[in-house]
């Protein structure tokens, strides 16, 4: 599992970025019901992160399911960590949850 | 590209043989479905475990033949 070469990137772009959402479409333009939500609920929260349209690369887009052993898009990931999907992002944004890791893993004040 | 309500709940309990499973099928389309799954095999995992768990129990058709399930798990006692 550790040598497809799809992880490395994956890794990379987690290495660089504090917050990470691989996704359909982009923030601005998301190409998808789900992937749209999660953005606003980002934005909603202040965060600034680093939107990855799997529409572009097919590669991408498969890896990242094998990546985090999950099925589906947006993925969200913080300091490198997977948080999860849709539904949890969505959880977690209502119970406060998010905002909490978010000031734990330092990505807000 | 579709998938019968009864399909998903039948898979979901072959894997988690506890598990109540209510399934609702939100625009009657039989392709967007929300799912809530109480089952005592979630004890002590993330909600990302339980998550995985029940992807795993549909052994690929997530993100597949099933495009939308939202889902929602919880332990006996802690479901709303």
């Amino acid at each position: 599992m550790n040598n497809n070469p799809i992880f490395d990137r994956i890794e990379q772009e987690l290495n660089e970025n504090a917050v990470v959402l691989y996704m359909k479409g982009t923030p601005m333009f998301p190409q998808c019901g789900f992937s749209a939500a999660v953005s606003k609920i980002l934005a909603d929260h202040g965060v600034k992160f680093k939107g990855i349209d799997v529409l572009m690369d097919p590669s991408i887009r498969e890896g990242i399911k094998q990546y985090a052993n999950w099925p589906t898009l947006p993925q969200l990931y913080i300091k490198g960590e997977f948080v999860g999907g849709c539904d949890i992002v969505r959880e977690m944004a209502e119970s406060g949850e998010l905002r909490t890791l978010l000031k734990d893993k330092g990505v807000l004040s | 590209m579709a998938m019968e309500a009864d399909v998903i709940a039948r898979m979901i309990k072959e894997a988690i043989p506890d598990a109540e499973v209510t399934i609702e099928d939100l625009r009657g389309d039989g392709d967007h479905y929300a799912a809530l799954v109480v089952s005592s095999a979630f004890h002590g995992k993330s909600r990302l475990q339980q998550h995985q768990m029940v992807y795993g129990a549909l052994k690929g058709k997530m993100g597949g033949e099933l495009h939308a399930l939202a889902l929602q798990t919880a332990t006996p006692g802690l479901a709303s």
